[in-house]
């Protein structure tokens, strides 16, 4: 009788089928990634049970953080431009051509208008540093971002024939007053409706 | 290699046929699907999957201060005023504050408190008026101090508890004395 041979184990394991998975995986997630922009004013949205999602286009945030900063963002980048040119009209600042193509790429900001070259000047990675941007002043002497707001939505109707959403996503540990002065600012221009970013939550808190 | 082969096949056993020597068909796949796990982790952690969620909020045209109850008379057995003070203080009453029909109390937010105090009234005001449209209404005045958590915690309140009717308003001075402590003790 021949000697009892232990039967060799493979040890290498097909591997066909994990790669086929990995490449599934990642084809979905390249085709659905929208890369996630680096926030100048990061905050923390409480939570709601409500499922309404915001929309994707033709909308307006207005962040508000760290004991009332306010920073401004528009989607779109025709959008971003218009408003920009009307901006600078009103407050008699030039921007190149330059200025505006790189201005359309900014997520959103929170400088007044008179620094704002400076900071599209800046590279990406310093505009997103903390104490860079100091809000954009909303108080009643100096209200930009009342036209900021305004001209936002003059250029979503002139561009797209729509009326601008508005969205306030405010920190959770911001106060009241703060969001109130926003809310105010914008019921001063009629606009009485607007959604308010929150997280989700289950219905058992 | 096939001249290898031939080579040491003629030296060995001549009369051995000349074999191809079979490939091996599969190919290491291990680096690749390491490659493949490292991009998928990467893209996973730099997208934003989902989209954030958003409330409405509607409110009130400001030139016209409906709040005051100057042109729309609201029932005081119907109202109920919600005090959102700091430190997630709540403050609950029914009616005016002057008369209230319920005192005014401490609450808690969330499940146990809030939700259960604005069902209960919900049944209590709909038996009284007899009409699901004249439900409850909810005042809710934030004061200062509280933060915009407080205010979406009781607007998400309002939407679970299917309240129809309710504002944001200001606070007023003795509202906010109420929240401070100096709670005046009217029994019911």
């Amino acid at each position: 009788m021949a000697k009892v041979k232990m039967a060799k184990k493979a040890t290498s394991i097909d591997m066909t089928a994990m790669c086929d998975v990995a490449f599934l995986l990642l084809t979905f997630f390249i085709l659905t990634a929208t890369a996630k922009q680096p926030e100048p004013l990061p905050v923390d949205t409480p939570n709601s049970t409500n499922q309404t999602k915001l929309p994707d286009s033709d909308l307006a945030t207005i962040t508000i953080g760290q004991k009332g900063k306010v920073f401004f963002g528009v989607t779109g980048r025709d959008l971003r431009v218009s408003t920009l040119e009307m901006m600078a009209q009103k407050y008699n600042v030039t921007f190149s051509q330059e200025d505006k193509d790189k201005f359309a790429l900014i997520e959103n900001f929170g400088v007044p208008i008179e620094n704002l070259k400076q900071v599209i000047d800046m590279k990406a990675a310093d505009r997103n540093l903390e104490n860079v941007q100091p809000g954009i002043p909303k108080d009643s002497l100096n209200n930009q971002l009342a036209d900021w707001i305004q001209y936002a939505r003059r250029a979503a109707i002139d561009n797209h024939n729509v009326e601008l959403t508005i969205a306030i996503k405010g920190d959770a540990k911001e106060e009241y007053p703060e969001i109130k002065k926003v809310m105010d600012i914008l019921q001063d221009q009629k606009v009485n409706s607007f959604n308010l970013v929150t997280g989700l939550r289950g219905k058992d808190f | 290699m096939a001249e290898l082969n031939t080579g040491d096949g003629g030296g060995k056993k001549g009369s051995k046929k000349v074999r191809s020597k079979k490939l091996n068909s599969k190919v290491d796949l291990t680096a690749m699907v390491d490659l493949a796990f490292l991009l998928i982790t990467f893209f996973m952690l730099t997208t934003s999957l989902s989209k954030p969620q958003s409330m409405d909020l509607s409110l009130p045209d400001k030139d016209e201060d409906p709040t005051k109850n100057k042109d729309v008379k609201v029932d005081e057995n119907r109202t109920m005023t919600l005090l959102l003070g700091d430190n997630d203080q709540l403050k609950v009453y029914m009616g005016m504050l002057a008369n209230p029909k319920m005192a005014p109390k401490d609450i808690a937010y969330g499940k146990a408190g809030l939700r259960a105090e604005i069902l209960k009234r919900k049944k209590e005001v709909e038996q009284y008026t007899g009409d699901a449209k004249k439900g409850l209404i909810v005042i809710i005045k934030p004061s200062k101090k509280s933060n915009y958590k407080n205010l979406v915690d009781v607007l998400d309140e309002m939407a679970i508890d299917d309240v129809g009717t309710y504002a944001i308003t200001d606070i007023s001075p003795e509202e906010v004395k109420l929240l401070e402590g100096a709670a005046p003790a009217t029994p019911q």
